[in-house]
């Protein structure tokens, strides 16, 4: 795939940066005003809700669809679907973008973020019980893999036209990464099956304070596997949106393949919620129409309605289609874990909380970060393959055109 | 149960330490639940409201006084929070009333100590849950955790703590009790080993039958609590939810103990995965050239160029 | 005793003045006006003194001791001068018949206007032989009175509601005079003993305007005994602050704090101890010198509720403000939710545009000529 992925080139300070970095200057703004005061003025936190916006977004919703790389992987190097690597390093970009995003959100989200370096560091004092010390090993371990599984862009990039001290770094790192690479993406898909399904037990320790339709054994393998469908659903909406905005050609008969085998696993997660909620008996809580059964219910349409979009071959070639099944199952995924950690949890009717001006400002301004480093990293170092432009006929004949992308793009078995 | 009352048991990694733990646990009541636990019993009827306690915490624990941040009110607090570690409230709906009074109910499998990632929090002598703000990130998941809403976050501090209730060990050690048994005019709080407190309570539902719920809560509530209730009036309507004699913690430990005990399936997981990927390489690379590798887009070759990355770098 | 009210005055060496201020503070006590004052030293010194038959049953004496033993030693006399006390055994001249012929003369003389106090509790028991004056119970002898009586006031516990002889097991099965008179209205001045005051404001009005203060449902002035000691307490601030002596003598104690810990039964106690000192001397009453208050006054609690054990307070007024159970807290932000809300939708909104325009750009059946840029 190296030979295909390229820098995309450019301007990297186009106008919509500009926006992007104005957003995401307010954010700093508001990240130095929390700095400065504490939790209590610059968010609205408070003792019954203590976990909001950011923790909600930014860490689990965030590193959810941040799981492009966790899904190509599996897809890739585990069911070893060579063909869709070109897809790899995009993905991986976006995960480590999204993981680092979500560490910094946890950062700022932490009373005491001067204390976070020993977590990892007083092993003698790890509470083997806390769910959260795993995830919060599990995150931190991943963000460096993360790096790592991408370095060969940099290194490459490095290679092709760095200076030459590390021209010669490079050409000695490559090599030894490539060998050991396969241990490092092995763990890249270890932690992220083990804290994205942690995410979910996390809020297991609610117990009481979780809804019932939330509350139950089966919350992990329900994150683990709609971060999944999520994971796959970034690599299409990212495919799509770097079409459209950067004039790429889109990967079609990829994407379409791995919309097919996206739709069992989207499936599957709705499929598996319902058994799980009739077995609890809790179907009558579903039917209910409160505001915790209209939000589950809204969960389950949003995560089927996407695999049935996608089980029809016709749709699964139109990226219109698959652009749209994508934002259905990220929005699926994203509401599932924001109700599971505010909606679901019910610390009693007496606390309210809706994240304060700051705190959108933040999250937003920290989303333009990502997207901004993602362009800034994707315009300099070899992370897109494919062709800036594509003049062929993408979409016609499907069957064909899956076959000659594959020829371009089938980069067979390559770590990264 | 057994099964729960063993994963319940901190520390599961060595075997042979929760074997023993179980025996001796199993012996004294819940679990969790040292022998030279000690605790509070609170008794709604002998309450009159007269915050003593309130008072005394504030001054025993060196709480600042609340200058209204969360209720509006300069040292009138509305809950529990980060200048409050114990509170007097008040139930009065439906011509029924009751004086509730609030604080840590230091649980035999508490919450917050299972959440904690480095122990700030520990259920230590005499079965108190204590805090040590050396080893807290702040990160708040005690306080997602404790099904009682106990533990306080100090949202106006720029190094903010957890607060609340540690049974003032600091007195403890002293030889004195805790402050809000040791100044209640009434004995509506009484501080005592947990045991003899339990007996005491039951002895009062035995003598007046007519004067409680028959209850009482704490003794197997969420697993069993130290602080125990004595109440006239449901104790829900108190702000003391039901929550069954399974600990709050029990399903999330089950599961993740049987996923996680002794680091093996992970460790196995990872052997399988790279295993499986040393065999799709192998097998790609062996394939060669124009190979056909299952897919759904069908057969395409494989570039001979893609092999190892050593080959790559020297490509470029 | 004098007919003359000026006569005595000077001989005791008290003047005018003084008596007018003792009839102001006992119309101030009973809750009537100057005036009211003016009027009944008018009405005393015109010699219109009411007639008072004073009996004695079952007691220690304590009531009239403590209107004898008064801090200005004229104010008792002065007391004692503003009623015609025509029989009371402790302080009569007269013994055996006379005394007996002397209460048949007054009953006679002032039958309708008379004013008999009881001291004492009356014993019911075996007939009640167990307190007998002249061959006659008390029972007797306090039917009779009271038939001609114009009021009947009953002073101190013992009379009012049984008091120290009825405490357990009441072997005489003492009780007060309104149980015993039923069906008439007996004021009842408890108290253990109870306050001169109390009494002395209740006969003048009597005897001035010929009605009774307003009583409360056991037949007690409501001008002394309308509120509990705890609502009046001098001690209450330290109440409310939470200060409690814990023991005698610690320092809590010494610092004057709050006496409830210790047994305190003022919050159930009516009273007016705290505002209308004892023999005009501040502080001399229990709770002043640093005991609890055991709840003379109340037929519940006096010899009742053991000395040390606390009471429940009935109408919390201390601190009153208490959280509810579950404090309303945290709130929605408007600008937040319009800010949420407006991203959410252009969220939305882009992404649906987006995936309109993908549509176009690359329909499965149309072939696709350019990028966008």
């Amino acid at each position: 795939m190296s030979a295909h992925a390229e820098p995309v080139g450019g301007r990297i300070f186009t106008r919509p940066f500009r926006v992007l970095f104005v957003l995401f200057a307010l954010a700093g703004v508001a990240i130095l005003w929390r700095l400065l005061t504490g939790l209590g003025q610059v968010t609205a936190l408070n003792d019954g809700y203590p976990w909001g916006l950011w923790i909600a977004f930014d860490v689990v919703t965030g590193t959810a669809l941040a799981c492009g790389g966790y899904a190509m992987a599996l897809m890739v190097y585990i069911v070893n679907k060579g063909e869709y690597h070109p897809l790899v390093r995009p993905a991986v970009l976006t995960s480590a973008l999204g993981y680092t995003l979500a560490g910094i959100g946890i950062g700022l989200d932490v009373g005491r973020w001067w204390n976070i370096w020993r977590v990892p560091l007083f092993f003698w004092h790890w509470n083997l019980s806390s769910v959260l010390l795993e995830v919060a090993l599990c995150v931190m371990a991943y963000i460096l893999v993360l790096w790592i599984e991408l370095s060969p862009a940099f290194l490459e990039k490095a290679q092709a036209s760095g200076p030459p001290r590390l021209r010669q770094f490079a050409d000695r790192a490559l090599p030894i990464l490539n060998r050991t690479l396969l241990w490092i993406i092995a763990l890249g898909v270890l932690l992220p099956t083990m804290h994205q399904s942690s995410l979910g037990s996390l809020m297991l320790l609610a117990g009481p304070r979780l809804h019932p339709l939330w509350n139950t054994g089966w919350l992990p393998l329900l994150f683990l596997i709609s971060c999944i469908a999520m994971g796959f659903a970034v690599v299409i909406f990212e495919a799509a949106l770097s079409s459209l905005l950067l004039g790429r050609r889109p990967e079609m008969p990829m994407l379409s393949g791995i919309a097919r085998a996206m739709v069992p696993i989207v499936l599957l997660y709705p499929a598996l919620r319902l058994a799980d909620i009739a077995w609890q008996g809790q179907l009558g809580l579903l039917f209910a129409f409160d505001r915790f059964s209209v939000m589950a219910l809204l969960e389950l349409a949003l995560a089927i309605a996407p695999g049935i979009l996608l089980m029809s071959p016709t749709r699964r070639a139109s990226l219109g289609s698959l652009f749209r099944a994508a934002m259905l199952m990220m929005l699926a995924g994203g509401l599932y874990r924001f109700d599971t950690y505010l909606v679901a949890f019910r610390p009693g009717d007496n606390w309210s909380y809706f994240p304060s001006v700051p705190e959108l400002t933040i999250t937003i301004g920290l989303v333009a970060a990502e997207i901004m480093v993602y362009i800034a990293l994707i315009k300099v170092f070899p992370i897109l393959s494919g062709a800036p432009s594509f003049g062929g006929s993408a979409g016609a004949e499907p069957p064909a055109t899956e076959k000659s992308a594959a020829e371009k793009a089938g980069a067979g078995w390559q770590p990264a | 149960m057994g099964i729960n009352r063993r994963t319940a048991l901190k520390g599961l990694v060595v075997a042979g330490a929760a074997a023993a733990g179980v025996r001796r646990v199993q012996a004294s009541g819940p679990i969790g639940i040292p022998d030279d636990a000690v605790g509070l019993l609170y008794d709604t009827t002998l309450c009159i409201g007269c915050k003593a306690c309130v008072v005394a915490c504030r001054e025993a624990n060196g709480l600042e006084a609340d200058p209204g941040w969360s209720g509006g009110l300069y040292q009138a607090p509305a809950d529990l929070n980060e200048y409050t570690k114990n509170i007097i409230k008040l139930y009065d709906e439906g011509g029924e009333r009751s004086y509730m009074k609030a604080q840590c109910m230091h649980c035999a499998d508490p919450a917050c100590a299972n959440a904690c990632m480095l122990g700030a929090f520990k259920k230590r002598e005499y079965g108190i849950v204590t805090y040590d703000v050396d080893l807290c990130i702040g990160c708040r998941y005690c306080q997602v955790a404790c099904p009682f809403g106990i533990p306080k976050f100090e949202w106006a501090k720029v190094a903010p703590r957890m607060v609340k209730c540690e049974l003032c060990q600091h007195r403890i050690a002293e030889g004195k009790i805790p402050a809000c048994a040791d100044v209640c005019p009434r004995g509506a709080v009484i501080y005592g080993k947990r045991a003899d407190l339990l007996r005491e309570a039951k002895d009062r539902l035995a003598k007046h039958p007519d004067k409680y719920i028959p209850k009482v809560y704490g003794e197997f509530d969420g697993g069993g609590t130290q602080v125990l209730y004595l109440s006239h009036v449901a104790f829900e309507k108190l702000g003391l939810p039901a929550l069954g004699e399974t600990s709050t913690p029990t399903l999330q430990r089950t599961i993740q103990h049987a996923a996680y005990r002794g680091f093996i399936a992970p460790v196995a997981l990872y052997g399988v995965l790279g295993a499986v990927m040393f065999r799709n390489r192998k097998k790609n690379l062996t394939a060669g050239p124009g190979a056909q590798a299952p897919g759904e887009a069908g057969a395409r070759p494989r570039p001979s160029a893609s092999g190892r990355g050593g080959e790559r770098g020297g490509q470029r | 005793m004098s007919a003359d009210p000026h006569v005595p005055f000077n001989r005791r060496g008290v003047s005018r003045r003084d008596f007018v201020k003792v009839c102001t503070m006992a119309a101030a006590a009973v809750g009537l006006s100057a005036k009211a004052a003016e009027k009944m030293v008018e009405a005393a010194a015109r010699g219109l003194k009411p007639s008072v038959i004073w009996l004695h049953f079952q007691e220690c004496t304590g009531c009239t001791e403590s209107l004898l033993r008064t801090s200005h030693p004229g104010v008792a006399e002065l007391i004692l001068d503003l009623v015609s006390l025509d029989y009371h055994e402790t302080l009569f001249a007269a013994a055996g018949h006379q005394a007996e012929a002397a209460l048949k003369a007054s009953m006679k003389a002032n039958a309708g206007k008379y004013v008999c106090i009881v001291e004492g509790a009356i014993p019911t028991k075996d007939g009640g032989i167990y307190c007998m004056i002249g061959g006659r119970t008390a029972i007797d002898i306090l039917n009779e009175v009271a038939a001609d009586a114009g009021a009947i006031i009953a002073i101190g516990s013992c009379a009012s509601w049984g008091g120290i002889p009825s405490a357990d097991p009441n072997p005489t099965g003492a009780t007060g005079a309104p149980q015993v008179l039923q069906g008439k209205t007996v004021v009842t001045i408890p108290g253990c003993p109870a306050n001169p005051y109390n009494l002395l404001g209740t006969v003048l009005q009597y005897a001035t305007f010929g009605t009774l203060p307003a009583l409360d449902d056991l037949g007690r002035p409501l001008f002394a005994y309308g509120r509990t000691i705890h609502e009046h307490c001098p001690r209450r601030a330290h109440f409310d602050a939470g200060r409690f002596a814990q023991q005698f003598g610690d320092e809590g104690h010494r610092l004057g704090y709050c006496l409830y810990k210790l047994g305190c039964k003022g919050p159930q106690t009516h009273a007016n101890c705290s505002s209308v000192s004892f023999n005009e001397l501040p502080d001399c009453w229990p709770i002043g010198l640093g005991h609890p208050c055991f709840g003379c006054t109340e037929s519940q609690l006096a010899f009742r509720v053991a000395l040390h054990d606390t009471v429940e307070i009935h109408r919390p007024t201390p601190p009153d403000t208490y959280p509810p159970i579950a404090a309303t807290q945290g709130g929605i932000s408007p600008v937040a939710t319009g800010v949420a809300g407006l991203v959410g939708g252009a969220l939305i909104g882009a992404g649906y545009m987006a995936s309109r325009k993908l549509e176009k750009a690359a329909g499965p059946e149309e072939p696709r000529s350019s990028q966008e840029v």
